[in-house]
């Protein structure tokens, strides 16, 4: 994916930040709106070489669907963390089989991957160790027969469709 | 004591239960690799429920104002994407000082990962490296 245009990535920042700043003040008021406008586009100036590199294509309305479609599908996968977490720590026995597991992911952009790893260490049973190229090194905490075999493709792939392929979906239409 | 107010107050009861499991999980797991697991679950999604529950909860207040609940989302989703972050910093610098996984740890495929790299480079010459 190529870098789009100064420009673009330049609006981009501002919105966001715009953005930011009409949720922190929570106030319509006209000079308020106008102040805000006017850091939103000092701060972008300095900020937008480092905030993004696709610019305005992130506001792609298949990209908002999907990101409006992952929010309640990520707190739900947050839920069921958690509430895993409470079964492993509440049960007398203790239940976890610990281990570090190798996945592979299909996302190409960096804030994709960020985003990957964000996901994984929020949801159940999984926290992110290392990221190197397209190489997830993951603790899980009840890591399942499947990915106990020997071969290393098999655990591979088995370990992959138990943490990232749930999130690549849609990940991979936001982020690219 | 109206609707809202409810909504508010039992999301805050929640969060505050999930707080407790986070310290609860923090005495009871065997090493600190387990620990970062339920602690930073458990206190990301406590965290989510108090600081949202307090906006609710102020929306049905006769002194609240929907500034409360816009201010509170922005400082969930800020907790929300900076947790994870330090939680990996923390979990990742745990690993390269070399505290030990757990005895009863099954796998460890980032220690292969490591030594493939530590050998890869004597193996080819510097100048015709990969890099």
């Amino acid at each position: 994916m190529g870098e789009a245009s100064k420009i673009s990535r330049y609006l981009y920042t501002v919105i966001v930040l715009f953005l930011i700043w009409l949720a922190i003040t929570a106030s319509l008021d006209v000079q308020e709106l106008g102040f805000g406008l006017l850091l939103s586009l000092i701060v972008a100036a300095f900020t937008y070489e480092i905030f993004t590199t696709n610019g305005l294509a992130n506001l792609h309305p298949k990209r908002i669907a999907y990101m409006i479609a992952y929010i309640p599908y990520f707190l739900w996968a947050m839920i069921m963390a958690n509430l895993d977490v409470a079964y492993r720590v509440l049960h007398p026995k203790r239940p976890i089989r610990p281990g570090i597991v190798k996945c592979k992911t299909v996302l190409n952009s960096d804030v994709g991957k960020l985003a990957l790893a964000n996901s994984i260490t929020l949801t159940p049973g999984t926290i992110t160790l290392d990221v190197d190229e397209d190489e997830y090194f993951i603790h899980w905490i009840w890591v399942p027969d499947e990915a106990l075999t020997e071969s290393e493709e098999e655990h591979v792939k088995a370990s992959s469709e138990g943490i990232t392929v749930p999130f690549e979906k849609f990940l991979k239409v936001i982020f690219g | 004591m109206s609707a809202l107010t409810a909504i508010g107050e039992i999301l805050v009861l929640i969060g505050t239960f999930f707080y407790l499991l986070s310290a609860l999980g923090l005495i009871r797991m065997p090493d600190v690799y387990n620990r970062m697991q339920t602690s930073t679950k458990s206190a990301t999604l406590g965290s989510l429920g108090v600081i949202v529950g307090v906006g609710i909860w102020a929306l049905g207040t006769d002194f609240g104002s929907a500034a409360w609940l816009t201010k509170t989302i922005v400082i969930a989703v800020f907790l929300l994407l900076t947790n994870p972050i330090s939680a990996h910093a923390l979990i990742r610098a745990a690993y390269k000082s070399g505290i030990p996984l757990w005895e009863g740890s099954v796998v460890d495929k980032y220690r292969e990962h490591l030594e493939g790299k530590e050998k890869a480079p004597e193996e080819t010459p510097k100048e015709g490296g990969e890099e």
